[in-house]
């Protein structure tokens, strides 16, 4: 790089070192191509972000909390400042928390970090999952991305389950005992992969430095290295779009990475761990010394995993005890096999297939980059809705003692209430919401015919009262009149011209079926020959909205 | 600062107005109305006293304990509850019961000390049984915090929850909240073994364990250190709270970073 | 029944077009230099307030003390907290204020282009692969071609085989189905080991019991998860269930605390109804009717500890329990 005529000494030497850096890195190259990338602007895609930096903060927090906590199940006994454990036995994990809480400048506030950071973790990536559902941003290219994702939640929740274990205080270890209880319900080698998870019997010695290496090594570099792939394919693929005018499928409109981006994002950071730190600074979380030490004896009254496991514990609460099965001697606990491994499988399994599921239903094989809104697919948008009803369901149902206790119902009418509706529930939204998601696109078409009401009233000489509607402008009528709605498949007839059966009708008639469930019943968009009718016919004066009427009575409204 | 004057009648008045006489109100119930603790300490128990409270047991409980307190459909025999049972179940309010059934919440007390006293005196004198504790008994300076947690932590914390903030039972039966339970009462309550509570009998948690137990929940109650409580009720406010304020907060962020600015 | 709405067959095209970027609207900040200014202000200020936050987080940290109380805790963590909020969202507010009122948000517009790479590009790719296998000589080698497959999918055994071999210790899955419990073995107060008379209990009295002896166990709370039992004195007209000789002592009745759900301790006693309720996932058992399951997700009742009486009258076990404790599994009755 040949110097320019920069003359302040800080030029001088950032250009020295982009010459440095260039000569060894070629970097030069992605400088070029990446610096000036234009990204879209929406707050919901912002979602991820917090995501992203709530993890950051995980890191941090993370890394301070490391450098104290000892991940060992030796017994020893308490000789710290809190009075209530003195004396008492517990691990060396439980005491270097404790030291951690009430002996290390700063260390309660970095465990409260570190533990609302984990929480909004989990509460970002699923919130940001939903978006990306909803406007269909999973599509083709982005299939990909999609199972990253993925993947990265299953990590998310993995993460947050050997890191909330590693105090070893009643709470999570009960939790524990849960896990080696479903654990051993495998069938065949169900006490065998307990013995493998928990080093032999529970609570053993090993578990501990187990989930200690699973929550600081392995979780955290598969975390890293998935989101690396992650942002690298957003920044590939470049970023999906809202509808809006002039922007298509063939460009993106946004605004540049350096600055904008680099100055949003970046203080975007500062904001979510300043909030997290916030909230550490006021709100207790996870306070291990009230619970007391892991023993197997015993266990509190609210015993709750964290909130994004709340949907396994449900599931084992709602599940009735008669499934377990007994054949030819050998035991198959299915009421703890539905809950804890099926039943999950099944609802987040049918999120991870579900772009390749709506592309085989469609046929669709184009590349997508503007954003579907929700109301133009109603079956996406609806079974959506339906799925995130059944896990608030089952949210609800593993808290269904303090509902019992703050509502003054009885937990066995609740547990009942929830083993009907988690059936009944998705159901019943999934209607709801189609027809809502048809009601909204029909009120679009409304809107595009006929305009906006305008609050004034024209009065005829006839006497006849009506309402002028304003007319949308341009802008406004193009996000509602753009989408290309998804129809029923259209496949080739079963016999050609000559009358020979075509092979693979058999499978396109099925697809064909499924897409007219998904979409036979559908609102089309306005066509602009729709709209001139509707001009044609209109019988109210269409006023500009700077136009005052000439001719006809205007006994108008009041108005500011 | 035109538009404050120009509106003089804010339409948001009333509603200050009102959050405002709300907030007034509240204050001067919780500092001028507070319920005063029932203080049982034991004194001299007299003939008069026996009989006083057999009148007070005829008018207010013989109706559901039957008239010798021998039992009815209704309501168990008192004979060898003792004056503990007693002073708890009246002194928390809990006895006079509005309807019969597995759970006896805590109501407005309806006798004043003395007449509970009598009650006491009489139930007591109808059968050998657990008797008040002495101030001494109860009080929590000279009970083992760190013995009464350990001791809480197996026998109470699964139906009362790890420090005491309550917990379900079965069918809408529920244990309590402790934090404004006295020391005698809770005392009590371990003795006699009130309505679903098991009885914890002197042998098994011994009269100084049980003091070790009061002195914990008066000496962890409110103890805080990292901030806001939120209920004590672990995990799932949390988890609310987190996606609430936590996330509620990044969002709101993210709302203004993406809006058009002016 | 379609909902199909649209009109057919008129000359008009049938799909509007997109209108094109709607036009700039400046910024007031744009337009008026004092705005500017004003704005630049607001983001000096705000990075001021986070320097103000990241010095009250100092002061705090050197003046004061963490203890062993809640108070000086709490003031700590307060103070610590919110000096450390302040910096961080003085920053983040200040370099958003900035990017929205000051720089220069004209929008701009680039083209895509499809992910997939051009036919000449693939057919080079393609190429490239083709030339390579033919330079690797490895076609009509089959054996070869096995050999490799082989031998790189067989040595990973040689990291898990130890890997998986070790990490199960002794691998005696049949310890889960006996406990510490032996005839003779009294039963003590959980967590003191104080033996128990049955005369100290009453009706409605219940202890959470484990076995003598626990402490010198070579893995006491491995034992302790097994071993942990429920004692319950009912009226003996109570109990429905057959208790037979040397299960029960007047009343008295002992069952294992591990619920049979998936392990958790089951220890909310109700003494007016009998029923004993896990606060994990609420199964409900029954202790007047052999602890059967009365409600929830469990299936088996606890199992129940034969207990007898000793010539001190101490409480004593009869034999270890008759079944595995605890979770199901695979083999429980095998």
């Amino acid at each position: 790089m040949s110097a320019h005529t920069t003359t302040t000494p800080t030029a001088k030497a950032a250009g020295a070192t982009a010459d440095w850096l260039d000569s060894r890195t070629g970097v030069g190259y992605a400088v070029k191509g990446l610096a000036r990338k234009l990204f879209p602007e929406h707050w919901s895609f912002m979602l991820g972000e917090i995501a992203l930096y709530s993890f950051i903060t995980l890191l941090i927090s993370g890394v301070f909390l490391t450098l104290f906590f000892v991940p060992s199940m030796n017994e020893i006994h308490y000789e710290g400042p809190w009075e209530a454990l003195a004396g008492a036995q517990m691990s060396e994990a439980y005491a270097s928390t404790l030291r951690l809480s009430f002996e290390v400048r700063g260390g309660l506030l970095m465990r409260q970090v570190h533990h609302w950071a984990a929480l909004v973790f989990m509460a970002a990536i699923v919130t940001h999952m939903m978006r990306v559902f909803f406007t269909g941003a999973f599509r083709k290219p982005r299939e990909v991305n999609w199972i990253i994702g993925f993947v990265l939640l299953t990590l998310g929740l993995a993460a947050g389950f050997s890191g909330y274990s590693l105090p070893d205080d009643v709470l999570s270890g009960n939790g524990l005992r849960i896990a080696e209880g479903i654990t051993r319900a495998v069938p065949i080698l169900g006490s065998y992969a307990a013995y493998f998870i928990f080093g032999g019997e529970f609570p053993g010695q090993d578990l501990i430095p187990r989930l200690y290496m699973v929550h600081i090594l392995l979780v955290p570099g598969l975390i890293l290295a998935l989101v690396g792939l992650h942002l690298a394919f957003v920044f590939l693929h470049k970023h999906t779009q809202f509808p809006g005018s002039g922007r298509s499928n063939s460009n993106v409109v946004g605004y540049p990475f350096f600055p904008i981006y680099v100055a949003k994002a970046g203080g975007f950071f500062f904001i979510v761990f300043g909030v997290i730190s916030l909230m550490a600074a006021t709100m207790q979380i996870n306070p291990i010394w009230n619970y007391g030490p892991y023993d197997p004896s015993p266990v509190s009254a609210g015993a709750q995993p964290d909130w994004y496991m709340l949907f396994l514990e449900g599931a084992l609460r709602l599940m009735p005890g008669q499934a377990e099965i007994v054949i030819g001697g050998f035991t198959i606990p299915l009421n703890v096999i539905v809950p804890g491994m099926i039943l999950p499988v099944l609802l987040l399994g049918s999120l991870a297939i579900w772009p390749f599921l709506e592309a085989y239903v469609t046929g669709d094989r184009r590349e997508h980059h503007v954003l579907d809104r929700p109301r133009n697919v109603p079956f996406r948008t609806a079974f959506g809705v339906s799925l995130l009803t059944a896990f608030l369901v089952l949210v609800l149902a593993g808290s269904n003692d303090l509902l019992a206790t703050h509502f003054n119902l009885s937990i066995n009418d609740i547990t009942w209430a929830f083993r009907v509706l988690v059936l009944v529930a998705p159901a019943i939204a999934f209607w709801v919401t189609r027809r809502l998601c048809l009601s909204l696109q029909r009120k679009d078409r409304e809107l595009v015919l006929h305009g906006h009401e305008s609050a004034r009233i024209v009065r005829f000489a006839s006497g006849e009262y009506v309402e002028v509607h304003t007319p949308l402008d341009e802008h406004e009528r193009w996000i509602r009149v753009q989408h290309e709605p998804l129809r029923p498949a259209v496949i080739e007839p079963a016999e050609d011209a000559r009358g020979v059966r075509r092979t693979g009708y058999r499978k396109d008639r099925f697809r064909q079926r499924l897409s007219q469930v998904f979409f036979e019943e559908r609102v089309e968009p306005v066509t602009p020959s729709e709209y001139a009718a509707a001009q044609a016919h209109r019988l109210h004066a269409e006023i500009e909205p700077d136009d005052e009427p000439a001719q006809i009575s205007a006994g108008s409204v009041h108005q500011d | 600062m035109k538009s404050l004057a120009v509106r003089r009648h804010d339409r948001r008045a009333p509603l200050v107005l009102l959050a405002l006489a709300l907030a007034l109100m509240g204050a001067l119930y919780a500092t001028a109305v507070a319920p005063s603790r029932a203080d049982a300490s034991p004194a001299q128990v007299g003939e008069e006293d026996v009989v006083a409270g057999g009148r007070l047991f005829e008018a207010n409980c013989a109706s559901c304990h039957g008239p010798q307190a021998t039992g009815t459909d209704a309501a168990p025999s008192l004979v060898g509850v003792g004056a503990a049972a007693v002073d708890f179940q009246v002194g928390t309010g809990r006895m006079p019961m509005a309807a019969s059934g597995p759970q006896a919440p805590v109501k407005p007390v309806q006798f004043d000390d003395e007449q509970i006293r009598r009650l006491a005196a009489f139930v007591a004198s109808l059968g050998p049984g657990p008797s008040i504790p002495t101030a001494e008994q109860v009080d929590p300076a000279l009970g083992d915090a760190a013995n009464g947690m350990a001791i809480f932590r197996t026998n109470c914390a699964m139906c009362h929850n790890a420090v005491g903030a309550g917990g379900a039972l079965s069918q809408g039966k529920f244990a309590p909240n402790l934090w404004e339970s006295s020391p005698t009462h809770v005392f009590e309550a371990m003795l006699t073994g009130p309505q679903s509570m098991p009885v914890f009998g002197d042998p098994t948690i011994t009269p100084e364990e049980k003091r070790d137990v009061i002195a914990f929940l008066e000496r962890q109650g409110g103890q805080n250190p990292g901030g806001l409580d939120l209920g004590s009720l672990g995990p799932v406010s949390e988890g609310l709270w987190a996606w609430i304020v936590g996330l509620g907060a990044c969002i709101a962020g993210a709302v203004w970073i993406g809006a058009r600015s002016s | 029944m379609s909902t199909v709405e649209r009109d057919e067959g008129t000359q008009t095209p049938d799909r509007f077009e997109d209108p094109g970027l709607p036009q700039h609207t400046p910024r007031r900040g744009d337009l008026d230099p004092k705005q500017n200014k004003k704005s630049e202000r607001i983001v000096l200020a705000l990075f001021a307030l986070s320097s103000l936050g990241t010095v009250g987080f100092l002061v705090a940290y050197f003046a004061l003390p963490t203890g062993g109380d809640a108070t000086t805790i709490f003031r700590s963590n307060v103070s610590l907290g919110l000096g450390l909020a302040f910096a961080l969202l003085g920053i983040g507010a200040a370099a958003i204020h900035w990017s929205k009122a000051i720089m220069n948000n004209h929008e701009r517009v680039e083209a895509r282009h499809p992910m997939a790479s051009p036919p000449e590009v693939r057919e080079a790719a393609v190429k490239n692969l083709t030339d390579g296998t033919e330079d690797s000589r490895i076609s009509r080698r089959g054996l070869l071609k096995t050999a490799l497959v082989g031998s790189v999918a067989l040595f990973p055994l040689t990291i898990l085989v130890p890997l998986v071999g070790e990490v199960g210790e002794d691998w005696n899955v049949g310890a889960l189905k006996h406990t510490m419990w032996r005839k003779g073995l009294k039963l003590t107060v959980d967590p003191s080991g104080r033996p128990i008379k049955a005369s100290d209990l009453q009706v409605g009295s219940v202890v959470h019991v484990i076995p003598e002896g626990l402490d010198e166990a070579e893995h006491p709370l491995d034992e302790k998860a097994k071993a942990v039992v429920l004692l319950v004195r009912l009226n003996p007209d109570d109990i429905r269930s057959e208790q037979g000789d040397g299960w029960s002592y007047e009343g008295i009745i002992a069952f294992s605390k591990i619920c049979t759900h998936v392990g958790c301790p089951v220890a909310l006693y109700e003494q007016q109804t009998h029923h004993l309720l896990c606060p994990c996932h609420q199964s409900t058992f029954d202790v007047a009717d052999g602890a059967r399951v009365v409600f929830g997700p469990a299936r088996r009742p606890l199992p129940q500890l034969p207990i007898a009486v000793d010539d001190e009258g101490y409480l004593v076990a009869q034999d270890d329990f008759d079944q595995p404790i605890g979770a199901s599994f695979w083999e429980r009755l095998r």
